[in-house]
């Protein structure tokens, strides 16, 4: 099998997962300058909405594809719904209080939607059912199977219409102008809270799909997964430039294939058997291709984080931001 | 149309009532810190304020920023305040956002164009690479795509250099002779009080003289503060 590019494929896959959820941090960040910590708990509430469907649903006779896309369908709006309520709950009040002050409160928010989850899903880890027939494919020693391309292909999907909003609409417009200077832009008529409102409803939404994506991929649905999923795009989105929706997009693959190489590799690359100056002194164990192996795949989350105080350390303003971030 | 502005508590602005007429350029000198630019942002909306503010027959005071732009009221703000980020055509569309009116907007596009021909070379390219100039023509022209009925200029020569302030006070006469209504904030006093036909002169938050602007011009207290001599 040919590790390179197994790892890119996988890597592109969870990447493009990392990029969707990284958008949603990004986009909020932009508008109002606050990083929104319970953006990876709406991502699981998405996963978990979409769980509770599929299984209700894995009985009847529809077709899977119908299934799944019902679990889709039934995670976006309640996701969408939650980023509503949570800027007007938890975030329009404090929006003129010091900086620090809703930064708390997102943390306290990410407490409690992870405390919800446990309460209505419970605290055992629930397994996705697996309804669609997964096919695995070969492409030149690596193999891809159909979950993968899916969920990069509906990445790129979603990219691009988000793109297309943003750019392209005259709404889209008005939220890259109220982000640039809210004050002018209300004196153009738009207004503020709306679109405050609709960033987070369409980071939400975002969202709620790459809850589902991450869960079909890794089988997986637990109360505690947006939080290191969130921590991963909040990464990303540091790593393309925080409040740069393109950069959220780069910084997402980018840091999903760092992620993948350095687990498939960190293994051959610690293993002091192949080091010849270790051999002296571990010459027995190294004997019949031995291996002496210091960090292995279970070390992959190190890669992200690690990758994030690089950036935090050489390019505080990531690579396609231009001002440097004022708060985290 | 009328416009009143009267302040209560605000230490910046004391007080102080004015008018603009109809189809007039009024301005409002006054040296840094006077607190003309306050007055233009109450006026706006932009920060809060007490005391009466009517636009022609309605009360504007209680209702907030964005809403003022459908009613015809139109700020260039201080220091510009373009979107950098964004093109010269996108700035200008953000003008026309209240609008809905699709013809009239691509209409008002040709009419700013044909205005300010530099905008027109400069469309796809974005804002912050324009020059200072460049960039306070843009802020008038997004200004004008609101179709306003009043236009409220903040030092629109501020940081410009001379030429550049002669260039934008041309555009500023041109639009002026359509028959638009400007109220004018300028340090510049002798520039402002050239285009305008009455003058208001603030001092530290309150209004202490009012007149036609060729009196003002003539006025010896305005002549050895302002105009320098």
């Amino acid at each position: 099998m040919d590790i390179l590019l197994q790892q890119i494929i996988n890597g592109l896959t969870t990447g493009s997962v990392y990029a969707v959820v990284a958008l949603g941090y990004t986009m909020v960040y932009g508008v109002i300058q606050l990083i929104n910590f319970a953006h990876g708990e709406v991502v699981m509430i998405g996963a978990m909405v979409a769980f509770s469907v599929i299984t209700a649903l894995a009985g009847s006779n529809l077709p899977p594809l119908v299934i799944v896309l019902a679990g889709v369908m039934a995670a976006v709006p309640a996701c969408m719904l939650m980023g509503f309520l949570l800027e007007r709950v938890a975030y329009r009040p404090l929006r003129h209080a010091p900086r620090l002050a809703p930064l708390i409160t997102a943390i306290g928010m990410s407490i409690i939607l992870q405390h919800l989850a446990l309460l209505v899903w419970g605290r055992n880890p629930l397994a996705f059912p697996q309804i669609i027939d997964n096919r695995v494919f070969g492409i030149g020693g690596a193999a891809i199977s159909s979950v993968q391309i899916a969920i990069i292909l509906m990445s790129l999907a979603m990219m691009a219409g988000l793109s297309w909003f943003v750019y392209r609409t005259r709404f889209g417009i008005a939220i890259r102008a109220t982000a640039e200077n809210v004050h002018v832009a209300g004196l153009m008529g738009v207004n503020a809270d709306r679109v405050i409102a609709a960033t987070f409803i369409i980071g939400a939404g975002l969202g709620a799909v790459a809850g589902v994506m991450y869960g079909s991929y890794y089988g997986i649905a637990h109360y505690t997964m947006g939080f290191n999923l969130g921590l991963k795009a909040f990464s990303a989105a540091v790593l393309g430039g925080i409040g740069n929706i393109a950069g959220a997009m780069l910084g997402g693959i980018l840091l999903g294939l760092v992620e993948a190489l350095g687990t498939g590799y960190v293994g051959e690359l610690t293993d002091l058997c192949t080091w010849p100056m270790a051999h002296g002194w571990l010459g027995e164990r190294c004997a019949d291709g031995g291996h002496f192996v210091l960090f292995g795949s279970n070390y992959q989350d190190v890669f992200a984080f690690l990758t994030l105080i690089l950036v935090l350390v050489f390019r505080p303003s990531g690579l396609l931001g231009e001002r440097v971030s004022e708060r985290a | 149309m009328n416009l009143q502005v009267h302040y209560g508590g605000i230490a910046a602005v004391k007080d102080i009532s004015f008018a603009v007429e109809q189809n007039e350029i009024v301005c409002l000198i006054g040296a840094n810190g006077a607190g003309k630019t306050s007055t233009l942002k109450a006026l706006a909306r932009m920060i809060p304020s007490n005391g009466e503010i009517r636009y022609g027959e309605q009360r504007i005071d209680a209702i907030p920023s964005y809403k003022l732009i459908g009613r015809g009221l139109a700020l260039v703000p201080e220091g510009r305040g373009i979107f950098a980020r964004l093109t010269v055509a996108e700035n200008l569309a953000m003008g026309a956002y209240h609008r809905t009116d699709k013809a009239g907007i691509a209409l008002d596009f040709e009419r700013v164009y044909g205005l300010l021909p530099r905008l027109k070379e400069r469309a796809d390219q974005v804002a912050g690479t324009l020059s200072g100039g460049e960039q306070q023509m843009l802020a008038i022209g997004r200004a004008l795509m609101g179709r306003p009925r009043l236009l409220l200029l903040d030092e629109p020569s501020m940081g410009l250099a001379p030429l550049m302030v002669e260039k934008v006070f041309e555009v500023i006469r041109a639009i002026a002779m359509e028959g638009m209504t400007i109220l004018l904030v300028e340090q510049n006093a002798r520039l402002a009080l050239e285009v305008c036909s009455r003058g208001y002169v603030m001092e530290s938050g309150t209004i202490t003289l009012a007149d036609s602007s060729t009196a003002l011009l003539a006025d010896s207290r305005v002549r050895t503060a302002y105009l320098g001599e």
